[in-house]
């Protein structure tokens, strides 16, 4: 960001040039705005603080004995750190088995939504073929379709080819359900690239398959990380399918529909499932926080195209 | 042969050329093809069907089931407060991400980025999981909110049990949960604006207000349409908060259309699957008018953003 620049000099100048018409009320303005900034900033701070106070209620919530959750009013700190919560969660609730099934779900997604779109990316963004224009024209056209108007069709499509509760089935389901934006990602990536790398790759031999992989796919580094964030995100945070995907197997579960089954099986152990949330959301919060140019990155490139 | 074929038949000449294209495809279409078009199709012809759970027999009932959903109150209901939700949320989400982007977005604002972060967090986490947080927040008994409230000297409310909050409740949830996306698209949209323009216009003595007024305002108006449009169609996608924080009640007080066809297709004793479709493919048809205002509306934002240059 350009804050640091924008800051010195340049404000500077500006009151430099306007001086000798009006000296008094710029020097006043700039009292007025410099206050009006430090009244902006704390306000925000307020606000930002409210924003996650949710988060920190419930890592709070998910230190604390059960009693205490209801007792201790407004405390964050609990009495005592009491670390069972969390291993209660993780065998008694299961939460060990939806977590791993959770990964599992999302790293084979994320890496088969890659490798789908880049290649779909790749081919719409490079080559003029017949149907072309048909195909954008689909994928563009089906850009919002909501899992509340597919998911009857889903479930069917997959309990007839024998998938339907099973892990593989979840996972073929949200690899095939929209992922429009990352196709549409990759093309707008693959696009900016000069033709010139590609027609060197040739001129040395290499066929359609070799130029993707060991030509096209290096370069496309960043908007893959784009990609994979996204994905990655809407995988784990995905509660409709897994949860109609489940039913009949408790097994199965990912984190969100755990925490379903969680609250309707013990619904008095809040610091139990204050717990548990706390596990389920950590890796994605922590992921976010390191990578969070990357989930930017992302969301600004809907309003640019 | 091949070589023959080819030389007499340039479309199939052509087709061959792209081989390597097509292959390419195949994964997104076979997936696609199954995952997202073929539903879009098979609703409509379910929705035809008296079918009462997957696996059962299916038949055909013509416009029996539309007759039923349109003859439901429940369902209008929550087409009511599906609308009434896009009515409030919309705006709120749009104005409110504004207002934060322009906060972040000054140049003399410090920690811009830790503000911007914050804002986000929410929009990362599961939904589905935030909606079980929320209750715990908004708990009568011994939620923070109402500990709050009491301590204030008011009376604690039953946010989510009680017909007249609980939506506001959601509301107020989703909107929090995902004002950060927004902001994100305003701060997208407020980078086009060039730095050079603001600055010489302030050098000629206009101050902040008029040249928000004359120059960044004009630029973000075809970025509000393309914005607002996003949002309508994330917050049509509301069925993770609603089910885990409401589940629809108190009674069906916050049934929105996608709970209303999860409801009838897997939590009721009987299935109806048919029905379901039927009311799936009425939403379906209302995403289809919000899509085409879509479309219309880039086009006029588009012709909007060239008129100004």
């Amino acid at each position: 960001m350009t804050v640091t620049q924008q800051r010195g000099p340049d404000k500077l100048g500006l009151s430099q040039q306007a001086g000798p018409t009006r000296p008094v009320p710029v020097r006043r303005s700039r009292l007025r705005r410099r206050a009006l900034i430090w009244l902006a900033t704390i306000g925000l701070s307020i606000v930002c603080l409210v924003w996650i106070y949710p988060f920190v209620w419930v890592l709070a919530a998910s230190l604390k004995d059960q009693l205490e959750v209801f007792t201790s009013g407004l405390d964050l700190l609990p009495k005592k750190f009491v670390w069972q919560n969390y291993s209660r969660a993780w065998t008694s609730a299961h939460f060990g088995t939806y977590m791993a099934n959770t990964v599992i779900v999302t790293v084979v997604t994320s890496i088969l939504v890659i490798i789908r779109c880049a290649m779909a990316g790749y081919v719409l963004a490079r080559f003029r073929f017949i149907g072309h224009r048909v195909v954008l024209g689909v994928l563009v056209g089906t850009l919002f379709v909501p899992v509340g108007y597919t998911i009857i069709p889903v479930v069917e499509v997959t309990r007839q080819l024998g998938l339907l509760n099973s892990l593989a089935g979840m996972i073929i389901a949200l690899t095939g359900g929209g992922q429009v934006a990352s196709v549409l990602l990759y093309m707008g990536y693959f696009r900016r690239i000069p033709t010139e790398i590609e027609e060197a790759a040739k001129l040395d031999g290499a066929g359609f398959f070799r130029t993707f992989v060991q030509v096209m796919l290096p370069l496309s580094g960043p908007v893959t990380a784009t990609v994979l964030v996204l994905t990655v995100l809407e995988t784990w945070n995905a509660f409709f399918l897994p949860l109609v995907f489940t039913f009949s197997r408790p097994d199965l579960r990912t984190l969100s529909v755990g925490m379903q089954a969680f609250v309707g099986q013990s619904s008095t152990d809040w610091s139990g499932m204050a717990a548990a949330a706390t596990m389920s959301i950590l890796p994605i919060l922590l992921l976010f926080l390191f990578l969070q140019r990357y989930f930017f990155d992302g969301i600004a490139g809907a309003v640019k195209s | 042969m091949r070589a023959r074929s080819v030389r007499r038949n340039s479309v199939r000449h052509r087709l061959w050329e792209s081989r390597w294209p097509y292959l390419f495809l195949l994964p997104t279409a076979a997936l696609y093809g199954v995952y997202t078009l073929w539903p879009i199709i098979a609703s409509w012809w379910y929705s035809f069907l008296s079918w009462s759970g997957f696996g059962a027999d299916k038949t055909f009932i013509g416009l029996q089931n539309y007759v039923d959903v349109l003859h439901d109150p429940l369902f209008w209901s929550s087409f009511k407060i599906t609308m009434l939700f896009m009515v409030v949320t919309v705006p709120l989400r749009v104005g409110l991400g504004l207002l934060i982007a322009l906060l972040l977005n000054h140049p003399s604002l410090p920690f811009s980025r830790l503000f911007r972060t914050a804002f986000f967090v929410p929009v990362v986490t599961t939904t589905a999981i935030v909606g079980v947080v929320m209750q715990f927040i908004f708990d009568p008994a011994s939620g923070p909110v109402d500990l709050v409230l009491t301590k204030l000297g008011g009376t604690p409310i039953d946010f989510l049990g009680s017909a007249n909050t609980a939506l506001w409740t959601v509301m107020a949830v989703h909107t929090w949960k995902w004002v950060g996306i927004t902001m994100i698209y305003w701060l997208a949209a407020l980078q086009t604006v060039p730095r050079d323009l603001l600055e010489s216009a302030q050098v000629d003595g206009a101050g902040q207000a008029r040249s928000f007024r004359h120059i960044t305002l004009p630029l973000l108006l075809p970025f509000l349409v393309i914005i607002t449009l996003l949002t309508v169609e994330q917050n049509m996608r509301i069925f993770d908060l609603m089910l885990m924080m409401t589940g629809g009640g108190p009674f069906y007080a916050t049934e929105v259309i996608e709970l209303y066809i999860y409801r009838w297709a897997f939590t009721a004793s009987v299935p109806q699957l048919g029905y379901a479709s039927a009311a799936a493919v009425i939403l379906g048809v209302i995403l289809l008018i919000f899509a085409a205002i879509q479309l219309l509306g880039i086009r006029l934002s588009r012709r909007m953003a060239g008129g100004q240059q």
